[in-house]
């Protein structure tokens, strides 16, 4: 299997994301692609979009790294049927770029939210939750300030209707719509997520619900 | 030329600062203020000289980045 991370500045769960990629895909199959290339490394099986603060959040979060010339090729990458993953701003990012609907707005209490949260598994047909079991509840940290899951009512009951929900949260700690903390693409293939699946990958970190997520891509690529 | 774009939130879509700045603004005691919406302005210093083709491209840039007409609506005041 074959990865990119894709760096802002301002991304700041970059290492994360290719430290948890690295675990399942092995040393040198994970490439960090910065946002001013217009290519992406030939070969790639998925591509990461990770956390942080992408162009310091400037006039909408992830507004401006989704026009950066990189995620064109990222759409175009996606549009071909690759799979892609947007973790926290990486979400946000693909909201703005469109690939996936709807749009995260400020945390409804207007406060950055930094702790665990639970998440139930909604959908498990995607490799990013095919190793997850439906309905089952997993741990995960959030850490944000713009997660309030915003979509028309008509998108809502789409999203629930094509089981493209993939995690909502037990308790919404936001404001999100329907609790959605994290949905997925017509084909299943883009997957955009508030909480960091990534920082709970080892038991050094505090938990391992997240190895799941990167298990289960990798099981479906490598035999791919 | 210069132009002026005031990007709004939609009605109908929850705008959680505005709902604190009204709350705020009845701490302060400023009574009867019914609601409060909270959007941005941006101005533009551009090259063109011709109003129509300024409004023109100002509408593209609202619709490709200053603006995410799935929760905002903008417009376009050349000055």
């Amino acid at each position: 299997m074959r990865a990119a991370v894709i760096q802002f500045p301002g991304s700041n769960c970059d290492r994360d994301m290719a430290v948890a990629l690295e675990k399942v895909a092995g040393k040198g199959n994970v490439s960090m692609v910065w946002h001013k290339d217009a290519d992406l490394p030939s070969g790639l099986d998925v591509i990461g979009i990770p956390g942080g603060f992408s162009f310091g959040d400037y006039l909408r979060c992830g507004a401006i790294a989704a026009r950066s010339p990189v995620m064109n090729a990222v759409v175009d990458f996606a549009n071909k049927g690759g799979y892609v993953f947007g973790l926290c701003n990486g979400f946000q990012i693909l909201a703005e770029s469109g690939l996936l609907p709807g749009v995260l707005m400020r945390n409804a209490q207007l406060k950055y939210i930094c702790k665990n949260v639970e998440l139930t598994v909604e959908s498990t047909d995607s490799i990013f939750t095919s190793l997850y079991k439906k309905g089952e509840v997993i741990t995960t940290p959030i850490a944000h300030h713009e997660g309030n899951y915003s979509a028309d009512p008509e998108t809502l009951k789409m999203l629930a209707g094509d089981d493209r929900i993939a995690f909502k949260y037990v308790e919404t700690p936001n404001g999100a719509m329907d609790d959605i903390a994290g949905i997925l693409s017509p084909n299943k293939r883009v997957l955009g997520m508030m909480p960091h699946p990534e920082r709970l990958n080892d038991p050094e970190l505090g938990g391992t619900d997240g190895v799941r997520f990167f298990e289960g891509i990798a099981n479906a690529l490598v035999s791919a | 030329m210069k132009a002026r774009v005031h990007v709004t939130l939609k009605n109908g879509v929850l705008d959680p600062q505005g709902a604190a700045v009204a709350h705020s603004l009845g701490a302060l005691g400023f009574d009867g203020v019914n609601d409060v919406r909270q959007g941005k302005v941006i101005e533009l210093d551009l090259a063109e000289t011709d109003a129509a083709a300024a409004t023109e491209t100002v509408n593209k840039m609202c619709e490709k980045l200053l603006a995410n007409t799935v929760i905002e609506n903008y417009s376009v005041e050349i000055l």
